[in-house]
């Protein structure tokens, strides 16, 4: 069982008041204390640093990096401008965390955003929302007002001689925009096509200037963080994995929702909260981390807990905490056929081995799950997997493989099935 | 069909958008520039895409490249309504492909296919963030969730 008094602690901390969007309502529950104290004692920016670093937040947007260790990157007293850039091109199918902090507590994003940019040395920064969330841009674009109106942006906030401004940039479609550099050639004006690094952001990032990309969890934590103490948050966790996180529970269970929980909460707990089994079904399979990391048996799941290294030590990712429920009527061929469309649509065609190896996985895929697969697909697919993975200037093309390699691996027996008895089909 | 040019409450709106952004990166307005006058349109023409290029002093190919990149962009015409279905996995575990049967009842249109009245395009689409409400859809710039037969008869019937 869960403690009740460890939910919704950090970003969901608004939820449960009259408007929890309202800068009244944030202001009540101690919002932008943080960023007044910072500016009425100007803390030095190593030291806040330092305090995210003792926290333990890693990045919530899927890869897991130090936030703090990011932010130290930035040379943030050379001249010149620099840039903060939320990602809140939320795309990764199983995750819809970052679309309720934009709903119900967009200004502890935009407080976070303040403090990164004084931390880095910023003076603008930028929030990506995809262009379907129209509502969510909507609340934050309302937020920013009110803000403004309060002079917590813009010119010489609260009279500290910082200035700050804070401008969001609509997205129109595009999964590939959720990858940081994609992210900054969108909004150039350009196709969202993922640059060669090295270079980094942090050193050529936005217009080429030293950039800092975080995730839209990531930032909304740094208030929270700030105002009751490094140490504090990275207590809530585990060693290593350190604070709360959301954790999106979506597919074959009774309350699909997103639930704020300590890091390190048993898989089992999480799924209680979420109201358990649909139709009291048995669990067959968790994506634990949203749909490009590898999905695990449901037995394997009951026995891990809701953390970095407790889900990479069975061979899979915490990702975005985006945890995709799967009872004992899932068609895996059926799952895993349109999860491969996904990767082949929304590969940007850069490099060959995604732009070509998506579209054979799909087309693989679904000539085993129509009834036409022959003997040698499995094989085909494990090469073909292969043969992408490591091997495209970004993440895609191994976002397109791991699901392919785990399903084969776990379910493998379904794919025989549908190509030795296609009559069954 | 009625020609496409900039209205001045367009160039409004772009002007606004430009003022994000550093004063000589007028590019960046482009995909807002594109959303703007697809709101007003329903699609893109190849002549409203070059005016769009011009006011922001951006090569037109540019434009078209950005405009044929991102999945929201509309090159001909379409329905009054837009209906766009994620089926993607959640959508798919929840039954997103009951939603589409049903909705080729109701209206006779499949994805990709607009109704012969005009009112409304059926589009599939890939996962939309709100997969802890699937089976979802959204119709023109709202979201529903939690998708029923009865739910979406109910928004069928509130479009013109």
């Amino acid at each position: 069982m869960i403690d009740e008094s460890k939910l919704n602690l950090v970003c969901f901390r608004t939820l449960g008041n009259d408007e929890p969007w309202s800068l009244d309502t944030y202001l009540q529950v101690g919002g932008y204390s943080a960023l007044k104290k910072i500016l009425k004692d100007k803390t030095p920016a190593e030291e806040i640093i330092e305090e995210v670093k003792t926290s333990g937040l890693r990045g919530r947007g899927g890869a897991g990096f130090p936030t703090g260790l990011k932010w130290s990157f930035m040379p943030r007293t050379a001249p010149g401008q620099k840039y903060i850039v939320c990602n809140s091109d939320e795309g990764e199918p199983g995750t819809f965390k970052d679309r309720d902090i934009l709903r119900y507590n967009p200004h502890q994003l935009i407080e976070g955003m303040i403090i990164a940019g004084y931390c880095i040395g910023a003076s603008v920064g930028y929030n990506y929302i995809r262009g379907e969330f129209w509502q969510p841009y909507q609340r934050f674009e309302a937020a920013l007002s009110e803000a403004r109106e309060a002079g917590l942006l813009g010119a010489d906030i609260l009279s500290s001689g910082f200035d700050f401004d804070l401008f969001v940039h609509l997205g129109a479609g595009a999964y590939i925009c959720g990858e940081e550099t994609a992210l900054l050639e969108s909004i150039e004006g350009k196709k969202g096509q993922p640059r060669f690094k090295p270079p980094f952001p942090a050193g050529y990032g936005l217009y080429g200037k030293p950039t800092t990309i975080n995730n839209t969890e990531t930032l909304a934590s740094v208030p929270v963080i700030l105002e009751k103490g490094g140490k504090w948050f990275a207590d809530l966790g585990k060693p290593n994995n350190g604070g709360t996180k959301l954790f999106s529970v979506s597919g074959h269970v009774n309350k699909p929702g997103n639930y704020e929980v300590p890091m390190g909460t048993p898989f089992k707990d999480l799924l209680e909260l979420a109201g358990g089994m649909h139709h009291g079904r048995a669990l067959k399979a968790v994506i634990p981390g949203g749909s490009s990391v590898p999905v695990l048996p449901g037995d394997v799941m009951m026995e891990l807990d809701m953390d970095y290294d407790s889900i990479a030590g069975a061979g899979s990712m915490l990702g975005a905490g985006s945890v995709i429920i799967m009872d004992e009527t899932t068609d895996m061929v059926d799952a895993l056929e349109r999860l491969s469309y996904f990767y082949h649509e929304e590969s940007c065609g850069q490099c060959t081995p995604c732009r070509e190896g998506t579209g054979w996985l799909y087309r693989v895929i679904h000539r085993i799950n129509t009834g036409a697969g022959k003997k040698q697909d499995l094989e085909l697919l494990t090469d073909m997997a292969n043969k992408i993975q490591g091997r495209t200037i970004c993440a895609l093309g191994d976002a397109a493989a791991m699901p392919v390699a785990s399903f084969l691996e776990q379910f493998g027996s379904e794919f025989e099935a549908k190509i030795n008895n296609k009559a069954a089909v | 069909m009625t020609e496409m040019i900039l209205s001045d409450s367009a160039i409004a709106q772009i002007e606004k958008e430009l003022e994000k952004y550093p004063e000589d990166r007028k590019e960046s307005a482009v995909m807002a520039a594109l959303r703007i006058v697809q709101d007003e349109f329903r699609w893109l023409s190849k002549e409203i895409m070059q005016e769009i290029a011009d006011l922001l002093e951006m090569p037109a190919i540019h434009v078209y490249e950005v405009a044929t990149f991102y999945s929201m962009y509309e090159h001909k015409d379409v329905g009054r309504h837009k209906i766009c279905v994620c089926t993607n996995i959640s959508c798919l575990l929840c039954g997103s492909r009951a939603v589409l049967d049903h909705l080729k009842e109701k209206t006779g249109v499949g994805p990709g296919e607009t109704t012969a009245d005009g009112r409304i395009t059926i589009k599939e689409v890939e996962c939309l963030g709100a997969c802890g409400g699937a089976p979802m859809m959204q119709v023109d710039k709202d979201y529903f969730e939690n998708l029923t037969t009865e739910s979406i008869d109910k928004i069928l019937e509130g479009l013109d």
